[in-house]
């Protein structure tokens, strides 16, 4: 439970960064999406603060890149995002995390 | 449907069809760009809002008003929630720019690049994507018509269905019997009949105690088989008997007067009928070609372009699309890359290699949720799932990670939902 929890906690901060991101975030900011991008927010809708599950988009690359190493390698709790995880390599989770990065 | 309803849908056709002629003058100017997008569910609504964001001209065939989406229409079923919060329209679809066309497409023909309605007009395309999920297969099942889907539902099309079969499982004494039929591979939604049954046991558990519920399949495995099985011995010992295919659980054929279900060795029948029949791709992609001897629709795993049918692409449910299954949050992943593929051909580039995700939650009881999740890109022309990553939730977890994805179903479907309706 105690892990749970730490998931959830970190979920709701990150979202409060996200809000504060999506205002300051230009509204042209979308580029070609890279392989697998486009699947994401059929999970982790953008811009709901309270979710569940994170939103992504506007959220810093560095951090995304980072989670999905943790989920792959085993070392962050996951449900459902340690199986996801092992479907990238390294190169295309940097894309994918840039382009999420770079969504309003 | 109710008077006003419909005159509500007929005006709205009228604008649209103003709008689409405007639409059509404007693209004459552009010579390209036009694309026609039939089925307003997940995977439909999801391409033409992309489609749309991408500068095209984008026209939505869809006759229903109301979509009634079937995740989660288990879940009322077992009384868990209200059919209305399973319904929703295409306003936002429309007010985005996509003009909506509420009439069936009847028939396509690819030559001319031209779609036809039911009322005999005509849509022109450069490139038609058909989204049309699923028939119901009334010829495949002796005995099970449309006529005995009134006594014995299928309610897998979510809607009237789902609302009788519901009754049905109210009006029902304790101590009865439910009876599912459950199809051979492939058909829509692989954990959807394992699913239904876990939560109308949930909700004999918690109304009916005595009744029991009995599993006819046409199959010797099924979805996250280890994870229901585990659950139903944990959570309704005894109620649940699965018949697999070769224990004689293939219905071959039925009699709805009697709510009579034959196989090759025997007789079952039950208080409660549900008869999950084989399906094929909806009407109008087995009108318009794009359909194989299967019943369903081959396609190019980077475009999903027909293999059948140049300029025609498929998605969701009506497509083969290899490893994934046929779900909404597949269909909503499909939606967004033949978006992109269709944005590509259309600007003369090669579309990218695309890289595509499912997750597919199953509540057990309301409070216990299990999933399965793939990653897939093309390997020799077929969608295959990336080694190594996917499968299902663990065996043997603790009762608060079955919890929380149950949290984490309820939180995609609200998603999905937004992301496609809001």
């Amino acid at each position: 439970m105690a892990r749970l929890a730490s998931v959830l906690t970190m979920g709701g901060m990150m979202s409060v960064a996200v809000v504060v991101m999506v205002k300051t975030m230009p509204a042209a900011a979308q580029g070609v999406a890279p392989p697998g991008a486009t699947s994401c927010s059929g999970c982790h809708g953008p811009g709901v603060s309270d979710a569940a599950v994170p939103p992504l988009h506007g959220r810093p690359s560095e951090e995304i890149v980072a989670a999905m190493q943790e989920y792959r390698n085993g070392r962050r709790p996951a449900t459902v995002m340690d199986r996801v995880a092992k479907g990238f390599t390294d190169e295309e989770t940097r894309a994918i995390a840039s382009w999420l990065s770079q969504q309003p | 449907m109710s008077l006003a309803f419909t005159r509500r849908a007929l005006l709205k056709t009228a604008a649209a069809g103003a709008a689409a002629a405007a639409l059509s003058r404007r693209t004459a100017a552009q010579a390209s760009g036009r694309v026609v997008v039939v089925g307003g569910g997940f995977g439909g609504a999801t391409c033409a809002r992309e489609l749309k964001r991408k500068g095209l001209a984008v026209t939505l065939v869809e006759a229903n008003a109301v979509y009634t989406a079937c995740p989660f229409s288990n879940a009322v079923l077992a009384g868990l929630r209200p059919i209305e919060t399973q319904q929703f329209n295409l306003d936002a679809v429309e007010k985005e720019g996509i003009a909506i066309i509420r009439q069936r497409a009847v028939r396509a023909d690819p030559q001319a690049r031209r779609v036809v309605l039911e009322d005999g007009s005509s849509q022109d395309y450069d490139r038609l994507v058909l989204s049309p999920g699923i028939d119901i297969r009334f010829d495949a099942l002796p005995g099970y018509d449309e006529a005995a889907a009134g006594t014995m539902p299928h309610a897998w099309k979510a809607g009237e269905q789902t609302i009788l079969l519901r009754r049905q499982l109210e009006a029902m004494d304790d101590g009865g019997t439910f009876v599912m039929v459950a199809p051979a591979n492939p058909f829509r939604c692989p954990p959807g009949p394992y699913e239904r049954a876990s939560l109308i046991a949930h909700y004999f558990k918690t109304h009916k105690p005595r009744s029991k519920l009995l599993i006819l399949d046409a199959k010797d495995s099924f979805s996250k088989q280890r994870l229901f099985q585990a659950a139903w011995q944990e959570l309704y010992p005894g109620m649940i008997e699965w018949v697999s295919l070769s224990s004689g659980g293939k219905v071959i054929e039925v009699d709805a007067k009697t709510r009579t279900l034959v196989t090759d060795f025997g007789r079952h029948t039950g208080d409660v009928v549900n008869v999950i029949p084989p399906q094929r791709a909806g009407q109008i992609a087995q009108a318009g070609g794009a359909a194989d001897r299967t019943g369903w629709c081959p396609i190019d795993p980077v475009t999903f372009e027909s293999r059948l049918q140049p300029n025609v692409h498929v998605i969701g449910d009506a497509s083969i699309a290899g490893g994934m299954p046929k779900s909404a949050f597949s269909a909503n992943a499909q939606g967004k890359v033949c978006a992109a593929a269709v944005a590509s051909l259309l600007r003369g580039e090669a579309p990218a290699e695309p890289k595509l995700i499912n997750t597919c939650y199953s509540l057990v009881a309301p409070d216990y949720g299990i999933s399965v999740a793939g990653v897939y890109n093309p390997r020799n022309g077929v969608l295959t799932d990336v080694e190594g990553a996917g499968g299902t939730s663990p065996v043997s977890a603790p009762p608060s990670f079955r919890a929380q994805e149950a949290v984490y179903a309820e939180a995609w479907f609200q998603t999905i939902a937004r992301e496609v309706y809001g």
